[in-house]
């Protein structure tokens, strides 16, 4: 009875997870797609809190504990890189609200180039 | 000495750890919620790590916690890794680093599953659902890890970006594999506590992995992408129903739609169905082009030269730049934002019109444009540019061929019939610059390029405009 109350909820949990996930992505525009996935990733990273749960049970032996510290280190990687990166690409986005009229500005972009295409 | 194991229990207690997940899942549709526009994208973002924070503190907190060793090495290694990577990476090869990522996602998913399997020796004491979740995230993530790989090998062209393939017997195999991963699944999840077993299901599922991705040529990646990015997440959200925890749940699943969402969006600008993708029905391509044949037209290609297109776009009051996988390829943005820059100084109005396929991601077009300095208002989606073409003087498609094809409209026979295009034909002017008149990818002859309006420019995408840019500036 229980394990079944507990199936049914973590399904409906999952159910309208995916109905939110539907309605929040749709609203992306395809110009975030890019940021959109590698955010995404680093939120599939959260497998990382699987690999902290089952290393802490007793019990684990010398290859679990190898494969699971590889998964953590798998999950840590996705979450951090994941979010550094996609930040890195949103700056780019953000930073330049409005077309660059002034020449000033325009001088900075051209050296700012040059150094990106040595 | 009362109180502090009494807050222990509190902070310990199953109740106090899963509204701290809530939170932490709050956290992250909120922070995807911010990712609706590019001012508050960053922001979103930001929230997003957050609650990811929360949610990692939440695990730690757990009553039967332990092994902190692993745990720090663990997050040690991959912030070694994970940081500089993400530091370092050029926005050109963000590709194969988000499908480097999507692996470890998948990877770290089946390791967990086999983790769990060996823990219980052979799910022996767990109800038969939990073993189900896990089994089908141990299958997913498998596929996952290896599909990732290969693509990160053709992306970064350790394997070779064309399509490999077993020839027509390519969708038998594929679909033994899938058929003997399932089978050993639900042998273990009837009762089978064989390790042997287990572990082949992880190779078939390997195997498929790879056979599913090594047919894809280089053009066909954003689909592939974004189909491995659901398919991490589906199986993240399994882990979370094996694990009952609800914050992976829900991640898990949030990751899946967007993956889907992308996928058959990807799927339609491509002209393919999903189904047909999954069953290796990539690489149609070869066979159309046989089919179709050259020679269809009769008409004449006008080609022209650096000087006489830097005059056409000098004199235009609105220029219209159609950048695709070519100009990706040739990384020729930095020079596409000198000639456009050159253009504004002229009073030139300047917009660029982005198919949702163009580049090697959904959206890596746009990221390599807002690296180049572009603003992000002069970047338009498809539906948008294709209202603005009618008051354009000048196109200029930049390595971009297939989605420009007025044929994908007109020609009920085409085999791209039906495909959404970048209407480039309904402007004033077109200059495309090409290196040749190879049809495109899918081996399709472009009638645009027949068109009286129309007039080629041949050479490589970064040098032919660098050759404007310099003529614009002797005008």
């Amino acid at each position: 009875m229980i394990l079944a109350s507990v199936l049914t909820t973590n399904l409906a949990i999952l159910v309208l997870a995916g109905f939110i996930g539907f309605v929040v992505i749709s609203k992306v525009p395809n110009t975030l797609h890019t940021p959109l996935m590698s955010g995404t990733n680093a939120i599939h990273g959260i497998v990382l809190l699987g690999g902290l749960l089952i290393v802490g049970l007793s019990g684990n032996g010398v290859f679990n504990k190898v494969i699971l510290v590889i998964a953590i280190a798998f999950g840590t990687i996705n979450i951090v890189g994941g979010f550094l990166v996609t930040d890195r690409m949103l700056e780019m986005f953000k930073s330049r609200p409005k077309p660059p009229p002034a020449k000033a500005g325009d001088h900075k972009n051209e050296k700012h180039d040059g150094a990106g295409a040595g | 000495m009362v109180a502090i194991p009494l807050a222990t229990t509190f902070l310990q207690s199953q109740s106090f750890l899963d509204v701290l997940y809530i939170v932490a899942f709050a956290l992250f549709i909120q922070g995807l919620r911010g990712l609706s526009g590019p001012t508050t994208s960053v922001r979103g973002n930001r929230i997003a790590a957050v609650g990811m924070a929360i949610a990692v503190i939440a695990t730690l907190l757990q009553r039967n916690e332990g092994n902190w060793g692993l745990i720090a090495l663990g997050i040690a290694l991959g912030t070694a890794v994970g940081v500089p990577a993400a530091r370092q990476v050029k926005m050109t090869a963000m590709p194969q680093m988000v499908a480097l990522f999507n692996g470890v996602g998948g990877g770290a998913v089946f390791l967990i599953s086999w983790s769990e399997f060996r823990l219980t020796h052979g799910y022996q004491g767990t109800a038969t659902y939990i073993a189900i979740f896990s089994l089908f995230a141990a299958i997913v993530g498998s596929v996952s890890f290896w599909g990732s790989n290969i693509a990160f090998g053709k992306l970064q062209e350790i394997i070779p970006g064309r399509p490999i393939t077993l020839g027509s017997g390519q969708q038998i195999v594929n679909l033994v594999l899938f058929i003997l991963a399932v089978a050993a699944g639900v042998d273990i999840a009837a009762g089978d506590h064989s390790q042997g077993i287990f572990i082949g299901m992880l190779v078939c599922a390997a195997l498929l992995g790879n056979a599913v991705v090594l047919p894809i040529g280089g053009a066909d990646m954003p689909v592939v992408i974004s189909m491995l990015n659901a398919f991490t997440g589906l199986s993240a959200a399994a882990t979370g129903i094996a694990l009952n925890n609800p914050a992976l749940i829900v991640a898990g699943m949030i990751v899946g739609a967007s993956g889907s969402i992308l996928t058959n969006l990807m799927a339609v600008a491509m002209n393919r169905s999903i189904p047909a993708i999954i069953a290796g029905g990539f690489g149609g391509g070869g066979a159309v082009a046989g089919a179709e044949g050259a020679g269809e037209h009769a008409g004449t290609v006008r080609s022209t030269s650096a000087a006489d297109a830097a005059i056409q776009l000098a004199y235009a009051n609105r220029v219209m730049i159609v950048p695709g996988y070519g100009m990706a390829v040739a990384q020729a943005q930095h020079a596409v934002r000198e000639l456009t820059k050159a253009l504004e100084a002229r009073g030139v109005e300047i917009g660029y019109a982005i198919h949702p396929v163009a580049g090697r991601m959904p959206g890596h077009m746009n990221v390599l444009l807002a690296e180049a300095d572009v603003p992000y208002d002069q970047l338009e989606e498809m539906d948008e540019a294709n209202q603005e073409f009618g008051r354009t003087d000048v196109s200029l498609v930049i390595g971009a061929n297939d989605v420009t094809n007025p044929a994908a409209k007109n020609t009920p026979s085409s085999p791209i019939y039906g495909m959404p295009i970048l209407e480039v034909n309904n402007s004033h002017s077109v200059i495309v610059i090409k290196r040749s008149m190879n049809p495109g990818f899918a081996g399709i002859e472009n009638e645009l390029y027949y068109e009286p309006e129309t007039s080629m420019l041949f050479g490589d995408a970064k040098s032919a405009v660098s050759e404007i840019t310099a003529a614009l500036a002797d005008i």
